[in-house]
């Protein structure tokens, strides 16, 4: 399979990938890692006039600390998050969960931007970013915005992403000292996406919860937060019976697609169950 | 759609042509440099059967456009014999040679060339490291088990050859 012909952009800065963003119009996509993109153009799901490679914009790539966040370029590799010192010691949810993703091959190409920018419910980082209170820098031709993880997701390929503005970098606050943390996602094999996934970030103190925040995976038109959930652990102490009731809150909100990995009543169970083990996982992480 | 000059190296020897922007790695190296070790499976990066090496990094050629390639250094499987002394075969091959580690070979080109890398990321892998590398990887065939002692040889004698070398 071979995609449909289109013309081939490489700007080498932000800017100039902006600039040709706005000359030529809703006909461009950007190509960051092109595991998505390009497997759609071979299946003529996307048909794009213009494909605008970011790969050779340095100033998108790496990870780095400042005051007490961390700021990852849009173009980091799935493996770059993994093998980050920084991330490793300030937010190690991010430098583990992306194990999860794909293959070793593919984590070499795909990149954090691509798959939030892309707004497939399926991928990971959305509900990472979630989880993490991250917050997404945008750059259009009028400038920077910053907008929060939790409103960025608006359904199925859809974003607060506007046709002339790209995704620069995401700014994740470093973990409080003791924080937990868990990703648990259901998957058939390897390089499969989530039957169901849910990521949890909390803290205890005096052996009750008070900080949780909740996102599930492939279980909705977008990644969800799931407040209820985390209402349900907030100010309790862990429990079967707080967990019980943070699965039952986060069942109520799912609204799975049926496909081959499951119809929606599995799906739902199967949220519950990994949103149980991710609460347990980061309790058992939690200091 | 105008054609773009592309330049690369490609196992050691730079090549420049003019491509169309849409055309895929793995169609390059197969129908321009006639190089057919990388193979074309599922299409769809999952296979792993076009892997080849990019800059150091095991990447699926079906899933990355020739242009993209620009100045990159370029191994396909048929690189890794010009990387031994004489030609002879390299210790990965070795390796699937001496521990029958395929059975169709379709999957082959692309094991060997993510092995190669595997063993220069991480020389003295336990097995489940390997199988965790090589986990973009398919063989249908399901020889799973001999991949995983040709790489475990490889890896030995690579190790050995080293030893010797210092």
């Amino acid at each position: 399979m071979i995609p449909p012909a289109f013309d081939y952009h490489a700007p080498k800065t932000v800017g100039e990938a902006i600039a040709l963003l706005g000359s030529l119009g809703s006909d461009a996509k950007l190509l960051a890692g092109g595991h998505s993109l390009l497997p759609m153009m071979k299946l003529r799901f996307a048909q794009p006039a213009h494909l605008i490679d970011i790969n050779r914009i340095p100033e998108l790539r790496g990870i780095c600390e400042d005051g007490a966040d961390v700021v990852i370029g849009a173009m980091t590799s799935e493996n770059a998050l993994i093998d980050s010192a920084i991330l490793r010691a300030r937010v190690p949810l991010l430098a583990e969960a992306p194990k999860l993703i794909a293959d070793p091959q593919v984590r070499n190409r795909g990149t954090i931007g691509g798959d939030i920018a892309h707004g497939d419910p399926a991928n990971d980082h959305p509900a990472l970013s979630i989880a993490v209170d991250a917050s997404f820098t945008l750059e259009g031709p009028k400038g920077r915005r910053v907008v929060a993880a939790e409103d960025f997701f608006l359904g199925t390929y859809m974003t607060a992403l506007a046709d002339d503005e790209m995704l620069v970098s995401i700014r994740v606050p470093g973990f409080a000292p003791g924080t937990g943390w868990a990703y648990e996602k259901l998957k058939r094999k390897t390089g499969d996406w989530a039957t169901a996934g849910a990521a949890v970030v909390l803290r205890m103190a005096g052996g009750q919860v008070t900080h949780a925040r909740i996102a599930l995976t492939n279980v909705a038109p977008q990644a969800l937060r799931a407040q209820a959930a985390e209402q349900a652990l907030i100010g309790q102490p862990l429990t079967d019976a707080s967990i019980n009731a943070a699965a039952a809150a986060a069942m109520a909100i799912t609204d799975p697609a049926e496909d081959l990995r499951g119809d929606r009543e599995y799906k739902t169970a199967m949220t519950g169950q990994m949103l149980k083990r991710a609460i347990r996982a980061a309790a058992a992480r939690a200091a | 759609m105008s054609k773009k000059l592309v330049s690369m190296t490609v196992n050691g020897k730079k090549q420049e042509r003019a491509v169309e922007p849409r055309t895929l790695l793995v169609h390059f190296l197969r129908e321009e440099l006639n190089l057919t070790g990388a193979h074309i499976g599922c299409e769809t990066s999952h296979c792993g059967a076009c892997t080849v090496d990019i800059d150091g990094q095991s990447v699926k050629s079906c899933t990355h456009l020739a242009v993209q390639c620009e100045g990159a250094d370029v191994l396909t499987v048929e690189g890794l014999t010009g990387l031994t002394q004489g030609g002879v075969l390299h210790a990965v091959q070795e390796g699937f040679y001496k521990e029958h580690g395929l059975q169709c070979g379709f999957c082959t080109p692309g094991m060997l060339v993510r092995a190669y890398r595997l063993l220069i990321d991480n020389p003295n892998p336990t097995e489940a490291e390997i199988r965790a590398g090589i986990s973009g990887n398919l063989c249908r065939c399901t020889g799973y088990q001999n991949i995983v002692k040709a790489i475990q040889y490889a890896a030995a004698k690579l190790q050995q050859t080293e030893k010797v070398a210092a």
